[in-house]
């Protein structure tokens, strides 16, 4: 890897420290270094540790259960009637065709909508960065931003499928029990966060030197 | 009301926590400083005095216990009630050996949330009382790690698409536990929105000078 841009603040010896927000002084110019806040005690860097690294292995493994999340059952309903089988797209379907259209929209951008985008996000932003692309820094970190703002929010259905397991539970009349597809949804939601968490927006900006700034 | 209120206007070093971009950047009382590159936040205007986050942390607290041991929905149908807390909806979950989402609802939905609010009463009781609380950079650090995980918004909005979903099946009772998660979401807002975590060090810092 080559070394820091002359505009950063890495480049002349000044670490932000992640935990209590004291700009401390680096100790090398090599990359992992690690020092001590002579505030907090925490341990600084000039980047996030392994950042990269740790963002790839969370993307993928939420890629990988991506797709039983949104294949198997979330929710496995008993009723007089006979068993039905839901999964979030379903979930979906039935408040539309219920008539409540504006919570249909909400479930479906929460639980649908934002862990794809989230996940193509991260991807975009992984490829980017280990490209060194200099394409649109602002606007990465703008989404880096974005990111970890609706990062929580996809954990609506799960809340969803825990009160109707616990509320639904009508003897004969009607009972309902979390399918395989609720563990591998928290599953997503949790490692898209973790992911969008260690990745470092920092290192958008690390290809880019001072003259490029007003083309950016 | 702090005395210097907006009158302040040095200029200090900065490392923009998103960029790295190295700057000088007035240091204001009343106004939020954005990176001039990114435009990530370098230094928040100032937040909430000590005394009045803890009494926002307090309030929480009350709350918080009331949405926890209250139902939070109730349902009728055919002569059957039922009504359960969130404690209740991850015990359920965890009867059908679905352990990983029970964890997940109970650690997102109230541990962590009560743990931040437990964290910010110990760090700022002493504080308003002048002293220093032992151990603060911890439970500094132990608040910014948990806070990310804390839904209880989320949670809410799941309590309303439930309550539409059931609404066919049977007769649903909003219950106390939902008032009192509306005012949990409140007071827990408003204290994150303007919380001064560089006030709390420079009180921490001095505090400690003095004892």
């Amino acid at each position: 890897m080559s070394r820091y841009p002359l505009s950063s603040a890495a480049a002349r010896g000044w670490w932000h420290c992640g935990a209590c927000g004291l700009l401390c002084r680096g100790v090398s110019e090599k990359r992992g270094a690690a020092a001590v806040c002579p505030r907090c005690g925490a341990e600084v860097r000039a980047r996030k540790k392994r950042s990269v690294e740790y963002a790839w292995a969370f993307l993928l493994a939420a890629i990988i259960c991506y797709l039983p999340a949104n294949l198997l059952p979330i929710m496995e309903t008993a009723m007089l009637s006979g068993t039905q089988n839901d999964t979030i797209m379903s979930g979906v379907v039935f408040l539309w065709q219920s008539g409540s259209w504006p919570l249909a929209l909400v479930v479906f951008i929460a639980s649908v909508l934002v862990p794809l985008l989230k996940i193509l996000a991260m991807l975009l932003l992984l490829i980017t960065v280990q490209c060194r692309s200099r394409w649109a820094p602002r606007q990465r970190t703008r989404l880096y931003r974005l990111l970890e703002t609706i990062g929580p929010w996809s954990m609506l259905d799960i809340y969803v499928v825990a009160l109707l397991v616990s509320l639904v539970q009508l003897q004969s009349l009607a009972s309902i029990k979390a399918g395989p597809g609720a563990m591998a949804f928290g599953a997503v939601v949790v490692l898209t966060m973790l992911s969008a968490m260690c990745f470092d927006p920092r290192l958008i900006w690390d290809p880019i030197e001072e003259n490029d700034d007003r083309q950016a | 009301m702090n005395p210097s209120f907006g009158q302040r206007h040095q200029t200090a070093l900065h490392a923009c926590h998103e960029c790295d971009l190295l700057q000088y950047a007035p240091h204001s009382d009343v106004q939020n400083v954005a990176c001039c590159r990114c435009g990530g936040l370098l230094h928040r205007a100032r937040g909430y005095q000590p005394q009045t986050s803890l009494a926002l942390v307090v309030a929480g607290l009350f709350v918080f216990t009331l949405a926890n041991v209250f139902p939070v929905v109730g349902l009728e149908a055919g002569g059957v009630r039922t009504a359960t807390t969130l404690l209740g909806t991850a015990s359920q979950l965890m009867r059908q050996d679905m352990l990983p989402v029970a964890m997940l609802v109970l650690f997102t939905g109230v541990l962590l949330p009560g743990i931040e609010l437990l964290a910010l009463l110990y760090l700022l009781l002493p504080l308003t009382l002048g002293r220093a609380p032992r151990g603060f950079p911890k439970v500094m650090r132990l608040i910014q790690m948990v806070h990310p995980w804390g839904m209880v918004e989320v949670f809410l909005l799941g309590v309303l698409v439930s309550l539409v979903k059931l609404a066919h099946l049977a007769q649903v009772h909003p219950g106390i536990g939902l008032w009192s998660f509306f005012a949990l979401i409140i007071l827990l807002a408003t204290s994150a929105s303007r919380f001064d975590a560089a006030l709390l060090w420079e009180r921490y810092q001095s505090c400690r000078a003095t004892h």
